[in-house]
C-alpha cells in the first residue's frame, strides 16, 4: 500500500516536472521540432516577450489591481469577520450564507451580470471596474480566513480595554490589529495570490489598458500565430515566477493547512 | 450586555419597559454591528444586486417572446443544453478523483517527518502557474511530439503517439494539476484536525492499520472531504481557459462558461448570457446542495482535533 501512494506521488512529480520543464526548456529554445531538446539555446524570446507585449505596463497594472483589492477588501472584511464570529445577533445565519456564496459560486456566473452592470454605469473596461469585480470573491475570503484568528483572541483582553473606557474604534486599533497582524497579513497574501491568478473576473471587467498579467497571457496564447509560442512560454514563466514568489512568501506566514481548521502542531524542540 | 433586569434609563418611557435600544442590544443589536457594514453593502451592492439584475434580465429576453423564451431557448438547443453534461463530465469525475487520490496520501504524509514542509511546498507549487502554463506545458509535454510520448515510444510501450491533448484528457490532466495540490492541502488539514489518540484507543483495543482507518479516522474525515468535494467542484465546474487552450471548444469540451461567454461577447446577447449564468449557478448550488446533504447525514461533530 506504501508503495502505492508514494508511486502516485512520484508520477504527479514527474508530470509536474514534464510540464513545467517543457515550458522553461521552450522559452530558452531556439528551435525545436522533433528532437528531445531544442536546437540550441537563447534568451531573445524574454526580450521579446518583455517589449512586444508591453509587460512592464501589464506587470505595473497586476501589482496596482491586486494591491487595491487588498486593501479594500482587508478594510471591509476584518470588521465584518470580527462581528461574525464574536456576535450572536438575529439574521446571523443569512449573513454567512451571504459571505458564504460568492465563495461556492462559479465566477462566471456572477462574473457576467456584474461585468454587465458595470458597463452600464462606464466602470468597466478600466481598473475601477476590474477592481470592484475582484472585491466580490475576495471580501468573504478575507471574512473566511479572519474568522479562526478573532476566535483565537481572549474576547477578556477586548472587556479589559472597554472597561478601562476604550471604544470600539481605540479597541480595533490598539488591541485588535495588533493581536490580528498575522491573520492580516495571512489573509492579505492570499487575497493578493488569488487576484494574481484571478482569470475569469478580470477577462470579463478589463479593457485594453487594464489586461492583468493572466489575461494578456491567455489573449496572447489564444490569439496563436500571432506571437512565436516561445515569448509566450517566456511570459508563462514570468507569471510563474510572480506567483512563485507570493505564495511563499505566503507560505512564511501561515501554515496553509491552518486556514481549515485550527491544528496546533507540537512545537518543534 | 445589559441583563433582562434592566432598568429603563429613559424618563419619557412611561411603562417599565426596557426601551428599543436596551431591548435591540439584549438580542444582539447594537452599535458594533455597523461594522459589518462594509462588506456587506459590497457584498449586496456588487454580487447581489447584479444577479438580481441578471435574473431579471434572463426573462426579457432580446428576440422578444414569453419571460421563459431564453430558458426555453437554451433548453431546445442541443448546442447548447449539451454543455451541461459536458460541463459535469468533466468536473464531477475531476473533483471526485482530487479528493480520493488525496486522502491515502495525505494520510501517508499526516505524521511528522523530515522533509514535511518541503514535500507540502512541492505539491503546492501547482497553484502558481495558473491556467495559461498549465495549458502551454501540457501541449508541450504530453503533445504527439512531447517528451512523455517520445519517452512512452522509446521504451516500446506504444507506437503511435497518445492522443492527450486538444480533447477531454487536456482538460481533464489540467483540472488535476490545478485542483490536486487544493483538494490535497485541505484534505491534510482536516486530518491532522483528527485526534490521533482516537486511533491509539482503537489500536489499544486491537484494531488493524485498516480497522482504524475505516471505523475512526474515516468517518470523522467524510464532513471534510464533502467540503473539500465542494470546493475543488466549484473550481472544476467553472473551467474555462483551460477548456479553450487544451481542450476542444467547439466540440467535446464546449463547457457552459463558454456558452455563456459567446452570448455575451460574441453575439452581444447579455439576456441569453445571463440566462446561461443563471443556469450554470443553478446546477452548481444543486450538486453543492446534494453533497451537504449527504454529508448531514453522517456525524458531524469536534473531532477532537490537537487544537480544536
Amino acid at each position: 500500500m506504501a508503495w502505492l501512494v508514494w508511486g502516485a506521488v512520484a508520477l504527479f512529480l514527474v508530470w509536474l516536472l514534464g510540464v513545467v520543464g517543457s515550458v522553461l526548456v521552450n522559452s530558452f529554445g531556439e528551435r525545436w521540432f522533433d528532437t528531445w531538446l531544442p536546437a540550441g539555446w537563447t534568451t531573445q524570446w524574454y526580450r521579446q516577450a518583455w517589449t512586444s507585449f508591453g509587460l512592464f505596463d501589464v506587470i505595473v497594472t497586476t501589482l496596482e489591481v491586486a494591491l487595491a483589492v487588498v486593501v479594500l477588501s482587508v478594510v471591509a472584511g476584518v470588521p465584518a469577520a470580527y462581528v461574525l464570529a464574536r456576535r450572536p445577533f438575529p439574521g446571523k445565519q443569512v449573513l454567512w450564507f451571504l459571505f458564504l456564496l460568492p465563495i461556492m459560486m462559479p465566477p462566471i456566473t456572477y462574473g457576467i451580470p456584474l461585468a454587465t452592470v458595470l458597463y452600464k454605469v462606464g466602470l468597466a473596461g478600466n481598473l475601477s471596474g476590474v477592481i470592484l469585480a475582484n472585491l466580490v470573491p475576495c471580501v468573504p475570503f478575507v471574512v473566511l480566513t479572519m474568522t479562526p484568528f478573532i476566535e483565537q483572541i481572549d474576547p477578556a483582553i477586548e472587556n479589559a480595554a472597554r472597561m478601562s473606557g476604550a471604544g470600539t474604534f481605540s479597541v480595533f486599533t490598539r488591541i485588535l490589529a495588533p493581536l490580528l497582524l498575522p491573520g492580516i497579513l495571512a489573509s492579505s497574501i492570499l487575497v493578493l495570490v488569488r487576484t494574481v491568478g484571478m482569470f475569469e473576473l478580470t477577462f470579463l471587467t478589463a479593457g485594453p489598458t487594464s489586461s492583468t498579467l493572466v489575461v494578456a497571457l491567455f489573449n496572447s496564447m489564444n490569439a496563436a500565430g500571432i506571437r512565436a509560442q516561445q515569448s509566450v512560454d517566456a511570459m508563462a514563466v514570468i507569471y510563474m515566477l510572480v506567483m512563485l514568489v507570493l505564495l511563499v512568501t505566503a507560505l512564511r506566514f501561515v501554515n496553509p493547512t491552518q486556514l481549515v481548521s485550527q491544528v496546533k502542531e507540537e512545537p518543534p524542540e | 450586555m445589559s441583563t433582562a433586569t434592566a432598568t429603563p434609563r429613559s424618563t419619557e418611557n412611561p411603562q417599565r419597559k426596557p426601551d428599543l435600544r436596551h431591548r435591540l442590544a439584549e438580542r444582539g443589536v447594537d452599535a458594533r454591528l455597523l461594522l459589518l457594514l462594509p462588506g456587506l453593502i459590497l457584498v449586496l451592492v456588487l454580487f447581489v444586486y447584479p444577479f438580481l439584475y441578471g435574473l431579471g434580465l434572463s426573462f426579457q429576453p432580446t428576440d422578444g417572446g414569453g419571460p421563459l423564451e431564453n430558458y426555453r431557448r437554451f433548453f431546445s438547443d442541443s448546442f447548447q443544453r449539451d454543455t451541461i453534461g459536458t460541463t459535469l463530465w468533466l468536473a464531477l469525475p475531476a473533483a471526485l478523483f482530487n479528493v480520493l487520490a488525496s486522502v491515502p496520501i495525505a494520510y501517508r504524509l499526516r505524521g511528522r517527518f523530515r522533509g514535511k514542509r518541503l514535500l507540502t511546498t512541492v505539491l503546492v507549487i501547482p497553484i502558481t502557474l495558473g491556467t495559461v502554463l498549465t495549458a502551454e506545458g501540457l501541449l508541450n509535454f504530453a503533445g504527439p511530439a512531447g517528451w512523455l510520448n517520445r519517452a512512452l515510444a522509446a521504451v516500446g510501450l506504444i507506437d503511435d503517439p497518445l492522443r492527450l491533448v486538444n480533447n477531454y484528457w487536456g482538460v481533464f490532466f489540467s483540472l488535476v494539476i490545478s485542483g490536486f495540490p487544493f483538494a490535497f492541502l485541505l484534505v491534510l488539514s482536516y486530518l491532522s484536525g483528527i485526534d490521533p489518540s482516537l486511533e491509539r484507543a482503537a489500536a489499544s483495543l486491537g484494531a488493524g492499520r485498516w480497522d482504524r482507518f475505516r471505523l475512526i479516522t474515516f468517518p470523522l474525515l467524510v464532513p471534510g472531504l464533502a467540503t473539500t468535494f465542494c470546493l475543488t467542484f466549484v473550481l472544476a465546474f467553472s473551467v474555462f481557459p483551460s477548456a479553450i487552450l487544451v481542450g476542444d471548444p467547439t466540440g467535446s469540451t464546449r463547457v457552459i462558461s463558454i456558452a455563456a461567454y459567446q452570448a455575451a461577447y460574441e453575439q452581444y446577447d447579455y439576456p441569453l448570457a445571463s440566462t446561461i449564468a443563471i443556469v450554470m449557478g443553478f446546477i452548481e448550488l444543486a450538486v453543492i446542495g446534494l453533497v451537504l446533504a449527504g454529508r448531514s447525514r453522517f456525524y458531524t461533530g469536534t473531532t477532537g482535533g490537537k487544537g480544536a
